[in-house]
């Protein structure tokens, strides 16, 4: 693919709001995850809430979308400049030239969730009830455009965990057909109530904090995050550039990855090659790394296959929880600061690597520059997606 | 700006009164009236008994179209890219997980909990055709079906390979059914490719407009009460157009309220098998 620069990415995830805090939380490290409060749960488990969400208002034309997932997505639009980058670009290309492709698993489905708990006499849902702006999938994209006052073409991805990283495929498509100079994408997903008790009912909510890459890892930790990033056609003020995009999918299981990563491979071979990109060019991998005993296992085998053990990788995870949807947007935004402070994460949580992973995992911070890195998300359904991303054009 | 090209090279469709391609062209042509009944879910017969039994109506609607899409084109869907594009997943599912959580001490199925995934239906196909190219799932509420037509027509234009268009909708059981009517299941399928080649039944070429031109119509009232209630139905005036034996030059269809879709779509003259109906 033609190389596009990012303008402009902010993030918002347990770590805090914006790039800063989250920076100096990847610096310390430290983790954003703690035992579940959310909603009373009686869950034995640990997430990854964003503080001050319930407080978020969103602007006064815009109240009908009220909901958990809009309200996280307003509190990160407003972090990092990124309104104001947006504004330049529809200044620049027009409103109706710029897209809006975002990821989500659940939306504003919480709405519902807690909706069905107040029906009347007859079962009918509370007349506050709004479907459209709340529980649709595209509810997300329908606010996020709204709110930044854009007029292009626009939809939401919802592939499950790899949601947020194909919307960079997406907007890539679409800038490189002529039909928009610009697109804003990323992800958000929000806790919920069928994703807490959903994983859980999978047995892959593990009861501790999640350990990517652990020898005794038992599932993963829910996290709930926002992250954007505004790409465009010529960028003047690139943060980073996208170089690859790589799609594939399993075609072997709903819930449960290739044995052998067999998808995954395919993906991390289609990023490099879209990059133009051998694989011994990349300094980091971001890992999808879950901490499931299954996803860290094939995922492993598949990078062994297509990178060898020697790349410096790590999961973010243990800091963010797993965001689900918002995932792919998240570890995208990381990986761009990571480049830029020349900051490879450490894969947090680790008491003792496992063994039969034979990567190069980072458990401690490690200060090198990066001119290329690849991150990875995998979802349920079997779907892949694997970034390439560089400090400079390829 | 000259749109996107593609070549049209099969067709699923299935709903109200419309029980394959095939069977809807009297319809489509105008030379028979649209007569409203049930849509009628076929088994999915490309999976495994036990998929087949978990197999909710989404995934039905999604895999029958699919199939007499990728039938018609005579392609193998083993290596196909596919889009599939829905206002909504599978509702029946998503109204027993509300109404299990509604509870005290909520006892979710984890199957059900795996279906609930937007991309459901994708990865069953993925799974029943052993298929490991890539599959997007996309919703744009109303506009789905101009997203899928954007994301599949860019992405066959880009990648130069055939990609597998599926659009469709299912309703929600009640109570969701109040807050969002959709009146039945409507799905179609659209095999689209980079060149024409001895299968193609027409080309394609779309183009983004802004919202000022309105939607056209179909002439079939029944057919248009269709179009303007269930997305997925957004693609009849096409589906229309593809029944005609000449071309039919800026078919406008409805996407978001600031923007529309254009398509010119020119036949290309096969004949329909005998007793295809």
């Amino acid at each position: 693919m033609t190389p596009l620069g990012i303008s402009s990415c902010t993030l918002t995830t347990a770590l805090g709001a914006g790039c800063a805090a989250t920076l100096s939380a990847m610096q310390a490290p430290r983790t954003g995850l703690a035992p579940v409060r959310f909603q009373g749960v009686p869950l034995t488990t640990w997430t990854g809430e964003v503080a001050g969400v319930d407080a978020v208002t969103l602007p006064d034309h815009l109240t009908d979308f009220d909901c958990r997932n809009n309200r996280l997505a307003w509190l990160a639009l407003q972090q990092d400049g990124f309104l104001e980058a947006v504004a330049a670009a529809r200044a620049r290309w027009g409103a109706q030239r710029v897209g809006v492709f975002l990821g989500t698993s659940t939306s504003g489905l919480l709405q519902t969730e807690l909706a069905y708990r107040r029906r009347g006499p007859d079962g009918t849902l509370p007349a506050d009830f709004l479907y459209e702006p709340t529980q649709s999938t595209y509810s997300l994209a329908a606010f996020t455009t709204q709110a930044l006052r854009l007029s292009g073409p626009s939809w939401v991805v919802s592939t499950a965990c790899s949601s947020s990283a194909k919307v960079f495929g997406t907007a890539a498509r679409m800038i490189a057909a002529g039909l928009i100079d610009a697109a804003v994408i990323g992800g958000v997903d929000s806790l919920c109530l069928t994703t807490l008790y959903g994983f859980a009912s999978l047995e892959l909510l593990s009861p501790e904090i999640c350990r990517p890459f652990d020898a005794a890892r038992s599932g993963l930790s829910i996290g709930e995050a926002a992250a954007f990033a505004l790409i465009e056609r010529d960028s003047n003020t690139p943060q980073g550039w996208l170089l690859g995009v790589g799609e594939s999918n399993d075609g072997h299981h709903m819930s449960s990855p290739h044995p052998e990563g067999a998808g995954a491979i395919e993906a991390m071979r289609a990023a490099l090659a879209d990059a133009g990109l051998q694989a011994a060019e990349i300094d980091y991998i971001n890992l999808h790394g879950t901490a499931t005993p299954s996803n860290d296992a094939a995922e492993a085998k598949a990078v062994v296959q297509v990178f060898g053990t020697q790349t410096p990788c790590s999961s973010t995870k243990g800091a963010t929880g797993h965001t689900l949807g918002a995932a792919g947007g998240v570890e995208a935004v990381m990986v761009l600061l990571a480049m830029r402070h020349g900051l490879m994460p450490a894969g947090l949580n680790v008491q003792q690597r496992d063994p039969d992973l034979a990567l190069n995992y980072l458990v401690e911070n490690r200060l090198a520059p990066m001119r290329y890195v690849a991150s990875n998300s995998f979802g349920f359904g079997g779907s892949n997606a694997c970034l390439v991303f560089g400090s400079e054009e390829a | 700006m000259s749109g996107l090209r593609v070549w049209v090279q099969g067709i699923g469709l299935l709903g109200p009164g419309l029980n394959s391609w095939p069977a809807a062209l009297a319809v489509l042509r105008g030379a028979q009236a649209h007569s409203l009944a049930p849509t009628v879910l076929p088994a999915p017969a490309r999976l495994p008994p036990a998929e087949r039994r978990r197999a909710g109506a989404a995934v039905k609607l999604a895999l029958a179209v699919a199939d007499e899409a990728v039938a018609q084109a005579q392609i193998d869907p083993g290596t196909l890219a596919t889009v599939f594009s829905s206002s909504s997943g599978e509702g029946t599912n998503c109204h027993a997980l509300c109404e299990t959580l509604a509870t005290p001490a909520p006892m979710v199925s984890p199957t059900r909990f795996t279906n609930s995934v937007h991309n459901a239906a994708s990865g069953c196909w993925h799974i029943a055709v052993a298929s490991r190219a890539s599959s997007t799932s996309l919703c744009a509420f109303d506009g789905s079906l101009g997203a899928g037509l954007l994301e599949a027509a860019t992405s066959v234009q880009l990648s130069g390979e055939p990609v597998l268009l599926v659009a469709s909708d299912s309703p929600y059981p009640e109570p969701l059914h109040a807050k969002r009517p959709l009146p039945d299941h409507f799905g179609l399928a659209l095999l689209l490719a980079p060149a024409a080649d001895a299968h193609s039944l027409a080309a394609l070429t779309i183009t983004l407009t802004g919202a000022d031109a309105p939607a056209a119509t179909c002439t079939d009232a029944s057919l248009d009460a269709l179009r303007r209630s269930i997305p997925a139905a957004a693609a009849l005036p096409l589906l229309a157009a593809l029944a005609q034996a000449t071309p039919q030059r800026q078919v406008q269809l409805d996407y978001l309220a600031g923007v529309g879709l254009q398509v010119d779509v020119e036949p290309i003259a096969r004949p329909v098998p005998e007793g295809a109906a």
